[in-house]
Protein backbone atom coordinates (compact mmCIF):
# COMPACT_ATOMS: atom_id res chain seq x y z
CA UNK A 1 0.00 0.00 0.00
CA UNK A 2 2.59 2.46 1.12
CA UNK A 3 4.86 2.46 -1.90
CA UNK A 4 2.21 3.49 -4.40
CA UNK A 5 1.15 6.45 -2.35
CA UNK A 6 4.73 7.62 -2.40
CA UNK A 7 5.03 6.97 -6.14
CA UNK A 8 1.87 8.92 -6.88
CA UNK A 9 3.15 11.78 -4.72
CA UNK A 10 6.50 11.87 -6.49
CA UNK A 11 4.83 11.72 -9.89
CA UNK A 12 2.45 14.55 -9.00
CA UNK A 13 5.33 16.68 -7.78
CA UNK A 14 7.33 15.99 -10.94
CA UNK A 15 4.34 16.83 -13.11
CA UNK A 16 3.84 20.09 -11.25
CA UNK A 17 7.49 21.04 -11.64
CA UNK A 18 7.44 20.07 -15.30
CA UNK A 19 4.41 22.23 -15.97
CA UNK A 20 6.00 25.13 -14.12
CA UNK A 21 9.17 24.85 -16.21
CA UNK A 22 7.17 24.73 -19.43
CA UNK A 23 5.47 27.97 -18.61
CA UNK A 24 8.60 29.91 -17.74
CA UNK A 25 10.49 28.86 -20.87
CA UNK A 26 9.28 31.09 -23.70
CA UNK A 27 5.55 30.24 -23.65
CA UNK A 28 3.29 32.94 -25.10
CA UNK A 29 -0.50 33.00 -24.93
CA UNK A 30 -2.61 35.00 -27.36
CA UNK A 31 -6.29 35.46 -26.48
CA UNK A 32 -9.28 37.46 -27.68
CA UNK A 33 -10.96 38.24 -30.99
CA UNK A 34 -12.63 35.19 -32.52
CA UNK A 35 -12.48 36.89 -35.93
CA UNK A 36 -8.67 36.97 -35.83
CA UNK A 37 -8.25 33.65 -34.01
CA UNK A 38 -7.95 31.39 -37.10
CA UNK A 39 -5.35 33.73 -38.60
CA UNK A 40 -3.45 33.96 -35.32
CA UNK A 41 -3.34 30.14 -35.24
CA UNK A 42 -1.82 30.05 -38.72
CA UNK A 43 0.73 32.71 -37.82
CA UNK A 44 1.61 30.98 -34.54
CA UNK A 45 2.13 27.68 -36.36
CA UNK A 46 4.53 29.27 -38.84
CA UNK A 47 6.33 31.12 -36.02
CA UNK A 48 6.81 27.88 -34.06
CA UNK A 49 8.14 26.15 -37.17
CA UNK A 50 10.88 28.78 -37.31
CA UNK A 51 11.48 28.85 -33.56
CA UNK A 52 11.04 25.26 -32.36
CA UNK A 53 11.85 26.22 -28.76
CA UNK A 54 8.96 28.71 -28.51
CA UNK A 55 5.46 27.65 -27.54
CA UNK A 56 2.51 29.82 -28.61
CA UNK A 57 -1.04 29.10 -27.46
CA UNK A 58 -3.97 30.80 -29.21
CA UNK A 59 -7.30 31.18 -27.44
CA UNK A 60 -10.58 32.85 -28.45
CA UNK A 61 -13.07 34.53 -26.15
CA UNK A 62 -13.88 37.74 -27.98
CA UNK A 63 -12.34 41.20 -28.15
CA UNK A 64 -13.45 42.15 -24.64
CA UNK A 65 -11.65 39.08 -23.32
CA UNK A 66 -8.59 40.10 -25.36
CA UNK A 67 -8.44 43.47 -23.59
CA UNK A 68 -9.16 41.97 -20.16
CA UNK A 69 -6.61 39.18 -20.41
CA UNK A 70 -3.87 41.52 -21.62
CA UNK A 71 -4.64 43.83 -18.67
CA UNK A 72 -4.68 41.01 -16.13
CA UNK A 73 -1.68 39.24 -17.65
CA UNK A 74 -3.45 35.92 -18.19
CA UNK A 75 -2.40 36.31 -21.82
CA UNK A 76 0.84 38.02 -22.90
CA UNK A 77 -0.84 39.20 -26.09
CA UNK A 78 -4.49 40.26 -26.30
CA UNK A 79 -6.28 40.38 -29.65
CA UNK A 80 -9.04 42.91 -30.31
CA UNK A 81 -10.91 43.85 -33.49
CA UNK A 82 -12.49 47.14 -32.45
CA UNK A 83 -12.71 50.48 -34.21
CA UNK A 84 -12.21 52.26 -30.90
CA UNK A 85 -10.44 50.50 -28.07
CA UNK A 86 -12.24 50.80 -24.71
CA UNK A 87 -10.81 53.41 -22.28
CA UNK A 88 -9.19 50.79 -20.02
CA UNK A 89 -7.03 49.68 -22.96
CA UNK A 90 -5.20 53.02 -22.97
CA UNK A 91 -2.83 51.54 -20.39
CA UNK A 92 -1.80 48.87 -22.91
CA UNK A 93 0.76 48.92 -25.70
CA UNK A 94 -1.15 48.40 -28.92
CA UNK A 95 -0.20 47.72 -32.52
CA UNK A 96 -2.40 47.23 -35.60
CA UNK A 97 -1.39 44.02 -37.39
CA UNK A 98 -4.20 43.69 -39.93
CA UNK A 99 -7.45 45.19 -41.17
CA UNK A 100 -10.71 43.45 -41.76
CA UNK A 101 -13.63 44.60 -43.89
CA UNK A 102 -17.14 44.05 -42.63
CA UNK A 103 -19.27 42.87 -45.52
CA UNK A 104 -23.00 43.69 -45.65
CA UNK A 105 -24.59 40.52 -47.00
CA UNK A 106 -27.94 39.48 -48.47
CA UNK A 107 -29.41 36.40 -50.14
CA UNK A 108 -27.96 35.83 -53.66
CA UNK A 109 -31.42 36.18 -55.23
CA UNK A 110 -31.91 39.68 -53.79
CA UNK A 111 -31.96 42.21 -56.68
CA UNK A 112 -30.41 44.97 -54.53
CA UNK A 113 -26.69 45.38 -55.25
CA UNK A 114 -25.62 48.50 -53.47
CA UNK A 115 -26.62 50.66 -50.52
CA UNK A 116 -25.37 53.95 -49.14
CA UNK A 117 -24.01 54.10 -45.58
CA UNK A 118 -27.18 56.02 -44.59
CA UNK A 119 -29.39 53.30 -46.02
CA UNK A 120 -27.45 50.59 -44.16
CA UNK A 121 -27.81 52.60 -40.94
CA UNK A 122 -31.55 53.13 -41.44
CA UNK A 123 -32.12 49.45 -42.17
CA UNK A 124 -30.36 48.41 -38.97
CA UNK A 125 -32.11 51.22 -37.04
CA UNK A 126 -35.44 49.86 -38.22
CA UNK A 127 -36.39 53.03 -40.13
CA UNK A 128 -36.30 51.31 -43.52
CA UNK A 129 -38.40 48.16 -43.18
CA UNK A 130 -39.19 47.15 -46.76
CA UNK A 131 -36.82 46.25 -49.59
CA UNK A 132 -38.95 48.40 -51.93
CA UNK A 133 -37.60 51.54 -50.24
CA UNK A 134 -34.06 50.73 -51.39
CA UNK A 135 -34.94 49.50 -54.87
CA UNK A 136 -35.73 45.87 -54.15
CA UNK A 137 -38.84 43.73 -54.18
CA UNK A 138 -41.91 44.56 -52.08
CA UNK A 139 -40.98 42.42 -49.07
CA UNK A 140 -40.23 43.11 -45.41
CA UNK A 141 -36.55 43.23 -44.47
CA UNK A 142 -35.30 40.67 -41.94
CA UNK A 143 -32.43 42.31 -40.07
CA UNK A 144 -29.82 39.90 -38.71
CA UNK A 145 -27.20 41.10 -36.23
CA UNK A 146 -24.66 39.79 -33.73
CA UNK A 147 -25.06 39.64 -29.95
CA UNK A 148 -24.22 42.59 -27.67
CA UNK A 149 -20.48 42.55 -26.91
CA UNK A 150 -19.39 41.08 -30.24
CA UNK A 151 -16.37 42.91 -31.72
CA UNK A 152 -17.83 42.71 -35.23
CA UNK A 153 -21.07 44.27 -34.00
CA UNK A 154 -19.48 47.09 -32.05
CA UNK A 155 -17.13 47.92 -34.94
CA UNK A 156 -20.07 47.90 -37.36
CA UNK A 157 -22.12 50.20 -35.14
CA UNK A 158 -19.18 52.53 -34.47
CA UNK A 159 -18.43 53.00 -38.16
CA UNK A 160 -22.10 53.63 -38.97
CA UNK A 161 -22.56 55.88 -35.90
CA UNK A 162 -25.89 56.33 -34.07
CA UNK A 163 -27.15 52.82 -34.68
CA UNK A 164 -29.81 51.71 -32.24
CA UNK A 165 -30.44 48.19 -33.43
CA UNK A 166 -34.10 47.55 -34.22
CA UNK A 167 -35.90 45.37 -31.68
CA UNK A 168 -37.03 43.10 -34.51
CA UNK A 169 -33.49 42.07 -35.38
CA UNK A 170 -32.64 38.38 -35.25
CA UNK A 171 -29.46 37.67 -33.32
CA UNK A 172 -26.88 35.09 -34.39
CA UNK A 173 -24.01 34.20 -32.09
CA UNK A 174 -21.22 33.81 -34.67
CA UNK A 175 -20.18 34.78 -38.19
CA UNK A 176 -21.23 31.28 -39.27
CA UNK A 177 -24.71 31.63 -37.74
CA UNK A 178 -25.19 34.94 -39.60
CA UNK A 179 -24.09 33.33 -42.85
CA UNK A 180 -26.52 30.41 -42.47
CA UNK A 181 -29.43 32.67 -41.54
CA UNK A 182 -28.87 35.00 -44.50
CA UNK A 183 -28.26 32.11 -46.91
CA UNK A 184 -31.60 30.59 -45.88
CA UNK A 185 -33.77 33.72 -45.98
CA UNK A 186 -34.36 35.63 -49.23
CA UNK A 187 -35.36 38.78 -47.30
CA UNK A 188 -32.50 38.84 -44.80
CA UNK A 189 -29.64 41.31 -44.44
CA UNK A 190 -26.68 40.77 -42.13
CA UNK A 191 -22.99 41.57 -41.79
CA UNK A 192 -19.88 39.50 -41.25
CA UNK A 193 -16.12 39.46 -41.57
CA UNK A 194 -14.85 39.93 -45.14
CA UNK A 195 -12.66 36.83 -44.80
CA UNK A 196 -15.71 34.62 -44.28
CA UNK A 197 -17.71 35.46 -47.42
CA UNK A 198 -18.89 32.52 -49.51
CA UNK A 199 -20.94 31.96 -52.67
CA UNK A 200 -24.04 31.15 -50.58
CA UNK A 201 -24.47 34.85 -49.80
CA UNK A 202 -24.01 38.11 -51.71
CA UNK A 203 -21.93 41.03 -50.43
CA UNK A 204 -23.40 44.45 -51.25
CA UNK A 205 -21.46 47.48 -52.44
CA UNK A 206 -21.54 50.08 -49.69
CA UNK A 207 -21.19 53.74 -50.66
CA UNK A 208 -20.26 52.70 -54.20
CA UNK A 209 -17.37 50.39 -53.32
CA UNK A 210 -17.37 46.59 -53.22
CA UNK A 211 -16.04 44.72 -50.22
CA UNK A 212 -12.78 43.64 -51.87
CA UNK A 213 -9.18 43.63 -50.68
CA UNK A 214 -8.30 46.31 -53.27
CA UNK A 215 -11.10 48.67 -52.26
CA UNK A 216 -10.25 48.27 -48.56
CA UNK A 217 -6.51 48.88 -49.17
CA UNK A 218 -7.35 51.95 -51.25
CA UNK A 219 -9.55 53.24 -48.42
CA UNK A 220 -12.66 53.30 -50.60
CA UNK A 221 -14.70 50.70 -48.69
CA UNK A 222 -16.06 52.36 -45.54
CA UNK A 223 -16.78 49.42 -43.23
CA UNK A 224 -13.29 48.51 -42.05
CA UNK A 225 -11.96 47.73 -38.61
CA UNK A 226 -8.37 47.38 -37.43
CA UNK A 227 -7.13 44.29 -35.59
CA UNK A 228 -5.01 45.18 -32.59
CA UNK A 229 -2.49 43.16 -30.66
CA UNK A 230 -2.27 44.41 -27.08
CA UNK A 231 0.48 43.89 -24.51
CA UNK A 232 1.06 45.20 -21.02
CA UNK A 233 4.00 47.55 -21.57
CA UNK A 234 6.41 47.23 -24.51
CA UNK A 235 6.49 43.58 -25.59
CA UNK A 236 9.69 41.69 -24.75
CA UNK A 237 11.22 38.28 -25.36
CA UNK A 238 9.19 35.76 -27.33
CA UNK A 239 6.13 38.03 -27.46
CA UNK A 240 8.28 40.71 -29.13
CA UNK A 241 9.68 38.22 -31.67
CA UNK A 242 6.17 36.96 -32.43
CA UNK A 243 4.75 40.45 -33.02
CA UNK A 244 7.77 41.36 -35.14
CA UNK A 245 7.21 38.20 -37.18
CA UNK A 246 3.51 39.04 -37.72
CA UNK A 247 4.47 42.54 -38.89
CA UNK A 248 7.28 41.26 -41.13
CA UNK A 249 6.82 40.78 -44.87
CA UNK A 250 6.28 37.01 -44.45
CA UNK A 251 3.80 37.46 -41.64
CA UNK A 252 1.81 40.04 -43.59
CA UNK A 253 1.85 37.74 -46.63
CA UNK A 254 0.27 34.95 -44.57
CA UNK A 255 -2.41 37.42 -43.43
CA UNK A 256 -3.06 38.47 -47.02
CA UNK A 257 -3.13 34.92 -48.39
CA UNK A 258 -5.67 33.81 -45.81
CA UNK A 259 -8.12 36.57 -46.72
CA UNK A 260 -7.41 39.42 -44.31
CA UNK A 261 -6.11 42.83 -45.26
CA UNK A 262 -2.44 43.39 -44.28
CA UNK A 263 -1.68 46.42 -42.13
CA UNK A 264 1.46 47.47 -44.00
CA UNK B 1 -0.65 5.95 6.59
CA UNK B 2 -3.11 3.04 6.69
CA UNK B 3 -6.08 3.44 4.42
CA UNK B 4 -8.17 0.45 5.52
CA UNK B 5 -10.90 0.32 8.10
CA UNK B 6 -14.67 0.45 7.96
CA UNK B 7 -14.85 3.99 9.22
CA UNK B 8 -12.52 5.41 6.59
CA UNK B 9 -14.40 3.77 3.76
CA UNK B 10 -17.67 4.96 5.21
CA UNK B 11 -16.39 8.52 5.51
CA UNK B 12 -15.14 8.48 1.95
CA UNK B 13 -18.44 7.16 0.60
CA UNK B 14 -20.36 9.72 2.64
CA UNK B 15 -18.21 12.52 1.25
CA UNK B 16 -18.84 11.28 -2.28
CA UNK B 17 -22.57 11.07 -1.68
CA UNK B 18 -22.65 14.56 -0.24
CA UNK B 19 -20.62 16.01 -3.11
CA UNK B 20 -23.69 16.00 -5.39
CA UNK B 21 -25.80 17.90 -2.87
CA UNK B 22 -22.80 20.06 -2.03
CA UNK B 23 -22.17 21.11 -5.61
CA UNK B 24 -25.85 21.98 -6.08
CA UNK B 25 -25.64 24.12 -2.96
CA UNK B 26 -22.43 25.79 -4.15
CA UNK B 27 -23.94 26.56 -7.55
CA UNK B 28 -27.03 28.09 -5.92
CA UNK B 29 -24.95 30.17 -3.49
CA UNK B 30 -22.66 31.37 -6.28
CA UNK B 31 -25.46 32.38 -8.64
CA UNK B 32 -27.32 34.21 -5.88
CA UNK B 33 -24.19 35.92 -4.57
CA UNK B 34 -23.40 37.29 -8.05
CA UNK B 35 -26.96 38.02 -9.14
CA UNK B 36 -28.98 39.23 -6.17
CA UNK B 37 -26.92 42.39 -5.42
CA UNK B 38 -27.40 43.39 -9.05
CA UNK B 39 -31.18 42.92 -8.89
CA UNK B 40 -31.33 45.03 -5.72
CA UNK B 41 -29.16 47.70 -7.32
CA UNK B 42 -31.21 48.04 -10.51
CA UNK B 43 -34.47 47.41 -8.69
CA UNK B 44 -36.50 44.20 -9.08
CA UNK B 45 -39.36 46.11 -10.78
CA UNK B 46 -37.13 47.49 -13.52
CA UNK B 47 -35.19 44.26 -13.96
CA UNK B 48 -38.22 41.99 -14.15
CA UNK B 49 -40.81 44.18 -15.85
CA UNK B 50 -38.97 46.59 -18.13
CA UNK B 51 -38.83 45.58 -21.77
CA UNK B 52 -35.55 47.36 -22.63
CA UNK B 53 -32.43 45.18 -22.73
CA UNK B 54 -29.38 47.08 -23.97
CA UNK B 55 -26.29 46.28 -21.90
CA UNK B 56 -24.24 48.79 -23.92
CA UNK B 57 -26.23 51.71 -22.51
CA UNK B 58 -26.85 50.13 -19.11
CA UNK B 59 -30.47 49.12 -19.60
CA UNK B 60 -31.27 45.74 -18.16
CA UNK B 61 -34.91 44.63 -18.44
CA UNK B 62 -35.57 40.92 -18.94
CA UNK B 63 -39.38 40.98 -19.22
CA UNK B 64 -39.38 39.98 -22.92
CA UNK B 65 -37.17 36.97 -22.13
CA UNK B 66 -39.35 35.81 -19.23
CA UNK B 67 -42.39 35.97 -21.50
CA UNK B 68 -40.48 34.19 -24.26
CA UNK B 69 -39.35 31.36 -21.97
CA UNK B 70 -42.89 30.84 -20.69
CA UNK B 71 -44.42 30.76 -24.19
CA UNK B 72 -41.76 28.52 -25.70
CA UNK B 73 -42.09 26.08 -22.80
CA UNK B 74 -45.90 26.11 -22.93
CA UNK B 75 -45.78 25.59 -26.69
CA UNK B 76 -43.40 22.66 -26.28
CA UNK B 77 -45.73 21.11 -23.69
CA UNK B 78 -48.71 21.54 -26.04
CA UNK B 79 -46.81 19.65 -28.73
CA UNK B 80 -44.93 17.13 -26.65
CA UNK B 81 -47.24 16.14 -23.80
CA UNK B 82 -50.29 14.94 -25.80
CA UNK B 83 -48.09 13.21 -28.37
CA UNK B 84 -45.95 11.62 -25.70
CA UNK B 85 -48.82 10.42 -23.49
CA UNK B 86 -50.79 9.15 -26.50
CA UNK B 87 -47.67 7.35 -27.68
CA UNK B 88 -47.20 5.76 -24.27
CA UNK B 89 -50.82 4.55 -24.18
CA UNK B 90 -50.54 3.13 -27.67
CA UNK B 91 -47.27 1.37 -26.92
CA UNK B 92 -48.45 -0.22 -23.68
CA UNK B 93 -51.97 -1.15 -24.68
CA UNK B 94 -52.45 -1.46 -28.39
CA UNK B 95 -49.34 -3.18 -29.71
CA UNK B 96 -47.77 -6.53 -28.81
CA UNK B 97 -45.14 -6.54 -26.03
CA UNK B 98 -42.39 -7.45 -28.47
CA UNK B 99 -43.00 -4.23 -30.41
CA UNK B 100 -42.75 -2.22 -27.18
CA UNK B 101 -39.47 -3.96 -26.38
CA UNK B 102 -38.01 -2.73 -29.67
CA UNK B 103 -39.68 0.68 -29.94
CA UNK B 104 -39.11 1.97 -26.39
CA UNK B 105 -35.29 1.76 -26.47
CA UNK B 106 -35.38 3.37 -29.91
CA UNK B 107 -37.37 6.29 -28.55
CA UNK B 108 -34.97 6.56 -25.62
CA UNK B 109 -32.15 6.86 -28.15
CA UNK B 110 -33.78 10.14 -29.24
CA UNK B 111 -32.74 11.57 -25.89
CA UNK B 112 -29.13 10.86 -26.76
CA UNK B 113 -29.12 13.05 -29.86
CA UNK B 114 -27.17 16.23 -29.03
CA UNK B 115 -29.36 19.33 -28.92
CA UNK B 116 -27.15 21.05 -31.48
CA UNK B 117 -28.32 18.44 -34.01
CA UNK B 118 -31.96 19.23 -33.28
CA UNK B 119 -31.09 22.90 -33.67
CA UNK B 120 -29.38 22.28 -36.99
CA UNK B 121 -32.40 20.42 -38.36
CA UNK B 122 -34.56 23.29 -37.08
CA UNK B 123 -32.47 25.88 -38.93
CA UNK B 124 -32.18 23.91 -42.16
CA UNK B 125 -35.66 22.39 -42.45
CA UNK B 126 -38.19 23.72 -39.96
CA UNK B 127 -37.44 27.47 -40.10
CA UNK B 128 -37.52 27.76 -43.92
CA UNK B 129 -40.73 25.70 -43.94
CA UNK B 130 -42.41 28.00 -41.39
CA UNK B 131 -41.26 31.02 -43.41
CA UNK B 132 -42.74 29.78 -46.67
CA UNK B 133 -45.97 28.50 -45.05
CA UNK B 134 -46.85 31.40 -42.78
CA UNK B 135 -44.35 34.18 -43.40
CA UNK B 136 -42.27 35.97 -40.78
CA UNK B 137 -38.56 35.30 -40.30
CA UNK B 138 -39.02 31.56 -39.76
CA UNK B 139 -36.64 31.55 -36.80
CA UNK B 140 -39.43 32.00 -34.31
CA UNK B 141 -41.26 31.10 -31.14
CA UNK B 142 -43.16 28.45 -33.10
CA UNK B 143 -39.94 26.85 -34.37
CA UNK B 144 -38.54 26.77 -30.83
CA UNK B 145 -41.72 25.24 -29.42
CA UNK B 146 -41.90 22.56 -32.14
CA UNK B 147 -38.26 21.54 -31.78
CA UNK B 148 -38.52 21.44 -27.97
CA UNK B 149 -41.78 19.50 -28.26
CA UNK B 150 -39.95 16.77 -30.15
CA UNK B 151 -36.96 16.91 -27.81
CA UNK B 152 -39.10 16.19 -24.73
CA UNK B 153 -40.89 13.21 -26.33
CA UNK B 154 -38.47 10.55 -25.05
CA UNK B 155 -38.80 11.83 -21.47
CA UNK B 156 -42.60 11.84 -21.58
CA UNK B 157 -42.97 8.51 -23.40
CA UNK B 158 -40.36 6.59 -21.46
CA UNK B 159 -41.53 7.60 -17.96
CA UNK B 160 -45.23 7.35 -18.88
CA UNK B 161 -44.75 3.83 -20.28
CA UNK B 162 -43.07 2.79 -17.05
CA UNK B 163 -45.88 4.38 -15.00
CA UNK B 164 -48.61 2.63 -17.01
CA UNK B 165 -46.76 -0.69 -16.89
CA UNK B 166 -46.44 -0.48 -13.12
CA UNK B 167 -50.24 -0.45 -12.73
CA UNK B 168 -51.20 -4.01 -11.67
CA UNK B 169 -52.57 -6.03 -14.55
CA UNK B 170 -55.57 -7.02 -12.36
CA UNK B 171 -56.98 -3.46 -12.45
CA UNK B 172 -57.18 -3.62 -16.19
CA UNK B 173 -58.58 -7.14 -16.20
CA UNK B 174 -61.13 -6.23 -13.53
CA UNK B 175 -62.40 -3.33 -15.62
CA UNK B 176 -62.64 -5.56 -18.70
CA UNK B 177 -64.52 -8.16 -16.66
CA UNK B 178 -67.07 -5.51 -15.68
CA UNK B 179 -67.81 -4.92 -19.32
CA UNK B 180 -65.56 -1.92 -20.05
CA UNK B 181 -64.02 -1.68 -23.49
CA UNK B 182 -60.24 -1.57 -23.82
CA UNK B 183 -60.26 2.22 -24.15
CA UNK B 184 -62.71 2.69 -21.26
CA UNK B 185 -60.59 0.53 -19.01
CA UNK B 186 -57.53 2.50 -20.13
CA UNK B 187 -58.74 6.01 -19.47
CA UNK B 188 -61.06 5.29 -16.54
CA UNK B 189 -58.87 2.92 -14.56
CA UNK B 190 -55.28 2.52 -15.71
CA UNK B 191 -54.55 6.17 -16.51
CA UNK B 192 -56.04 7.28 -13.18
CA UNK B 193 -53.84 4.83 -11.32
CA UNK B 194 -50.75 5.87 -13.30
CA UNK B 195 -51.50 9.58 -13.05
CA UNK B 196 -48.74 10.55 -10.66
CA UNK B 197 -46.09 8.95 -12.90
CA UNK B 198 -47.49 10.61 -16.00
CA UNK B 199 -47.58 14.02 -14.30
CA UNK B 200 -43.99 13.43 -13.18
CA UNK B 201 -42.96 12.74 -16.78
CA UNK B 202 -44.52 16.01 -17.89
CA UNK B 203 -42.80 17.95 -15.08
CA UNK B 204 -39.41 16.49 -15.97
CA UNK B 205 -40.04 17.33 -19.61
CA UNK B 206 -40.97 20.88 -18.65
CA UNK B 207 -37.67 21.19 -16.79
CA UNK B 208 -35.81 20.05 -19.88
CA UNK B 209 -37.75 22.43 -22.14
CA UNK B 210 -37.21 25.55 -20.05
CA UNK B 211 -33.55 24.74 -19.47
CA UNK B 212 -32.70 23.80 -23.05
CA UNK B 213 -30.31 26.32 -24.58
CA UNK B 214 -28.44 25.34 -27.73
CA UNK B 215 -31.38 24.24 -29.88
CA UNK B 216 -33.39 27.29 -28.85
CA UNK B 217 -30.57 29.72 -29.65
CA UNK B 218 -30.34 28.22 -33.11
CA UNK B 219 -34.05 28.24 -34.02
CA UNK B 220 -35.74 31.02 -32.04
CA UNK B 221 -33.98 33.99 -33.66
CA UNK B 222 -33.05 35.65 -30.34
CA UNK B 223 -34.60 39.07 -30.94
CA UNK B 224 -35.17 40.91 -27.67
CA UNK B 225 -38.81 41.94 -27.93
CA UNK B 226 -42.22 40.93 -26.70
CA UNK B 227 -43.71 38.39 -29.10
CA UNK B 228 -47.06 39.34 -30.65
CA UNK B 229 -47.54 36.10 -32.56
CA UNK B 230 -45.97 32.62 -32.63
CA UNK B 231 -44.17 33.69 -35.81
CA UNK B 232 -42.18 36.39 -34.00
CA UNK B 233 -38.56 35.82 -33.09
CA UNK B 234 -37.91 35.52 -29.34
CA UNK B 235 -35.00 35.19 -26.92
CA UNK B 236 -35.37 32.90 -23.92
CA UNK B 237 -33.66 33.38 -20.55
CA UNK B 238 -31.19 30.57 -21.19
CA UNK B 239 -30.37 31.91 -24.66
CA UNK B 240 -29.71 35.36 -23.20
CA UNK B 241 -27.13 33.97 -20.77
CA UNK B 242 -25.40 31.75 -23.32
CA UNK B 243 -25.32 34.38 -26.09
CA UNK B 244 -23.72 37.13 -24.08
CA UNK B 245 -21.69 35.26 -21.45
CA UNK B 246 -18.56 35.14 -23.57
CA UNK B 247 -18.17 38.90 -23.71
CA UNK B 248 -19.84 40.16 -20.61
CA UNK B 249 -17.79 41.99 -18.00
CA UNK B 250 -18.73 44.07 -14.97
CA UNK B 251 -22.40 45.01 -14.67
CA UNK B 252 -23.33 43.12 -17.82
CA UNK B 253 -21.90 39.91 -16.35
CA UNK B 254 -23.80 40.45 -13.11
CA UNK B 255 -26.97 41.03 -15.12
CA UNK B 256 -26.52 37.62 -16.72
CA UNK B 257 -26.09 36.00 -13.31
CA UNK B 258 -29.26 37.80 -12.23
CA UNK B 259 -30.97 36.26 -15.27
CA UNK B 260 -29.76 32.93 -13.91
CA UNK B 261 -31.33 33.72 -10.53
CA UNK B 262 -34.69 34.35 -12.21
CA UNK B 263 -34.40 31.12 -14.20
CA UNK B 264 -33.53 29.22 -11.02
CA UNK B 265 -36.54 30.66 -9.18
CA UNK B 266 -38.93 29.95 -12.08
CA UNK B 267 -37.84 26.30 -12.21
CA UNK B 268 -38.16 25.95 -8.42
CA UNK B 269 -41.61 27.52 -8.55
CA UNK B 270 -42.72 25.26 -11.41
CA UNK B 271 -41.54 22.13 -9.65
CA UNK B 272 -43.06 23.13 -6.33
CA UNK B 273 -46.43 23.91 -7.93
CA UNK B 274 -46.44 20.68 -9.89
CA UNK B 275 -45.56 18.65 -6.82
CA UNK B 276 -48.28 20.32 -4.78
CA UNK B 277 -50.83 19.58 -7.51
CA UNK B 278 -49.67 15.99 -7.64
CA UNK B 279 -50.06 15.50 -3.91
CA UNK B 280 -53.49 17.07 -3.89
CA UNK B 281 -54.69 14.89 -6.75
CA UNK B 282 -53.30 11.77 -5.15
CA UNK B 283 -55.18 12.53 -1.96
CA UNK B 284 -58.39 13.40 -3.81
CA UNK B 285 -58.41 10.24 -5.89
Amino acid sequence: MRWWIRTVGVLALAAGLGAGCGRSRGGVTMAGSTAFQPFAEKLAEEFMRRHPEARVTVQGGGSAVGVQSALSGTAQIGMADLVELPPEASALYSVVVARDGIAVVVHPTNPVNNLTLDQVRDIFNGRIRNWREVGGADAPITVVSREAGSGTRSSFEQVLRNVVLTRDALIGDSNGAIRETVANDAQAIGYLSHGLLSEKIKALDVGGAGCTTEAILAGRYPLVRPIYLLTRGEPAGTARELIDFILSAEGQKIIRDSGLIPAR
Amino acid sequence: MRLGGEKTVRAILLAMALSAVGSLLLIAVFIFKEGVPFILRVGPRVFLFSAAWDPGTGRFGIYPMIVASVWVTLGAMLVGAPLGIAGAIFLTEFVPRTVLRVVKPTIELLAGIPSVVYGFIGVMVLAPWIRTQWGGPGLSLLAGALILGVMILPTVISISVDAINSVPRSYHEGALALGATRWQSMHMVVLKAARSGIVASVILAMGRAIGETMAVIMVAGNAVKLPHSPLDSVRTLTANIALEMGYATGLHRQALFATGVVLFLIIMLLNATAMAVMKQRARGA
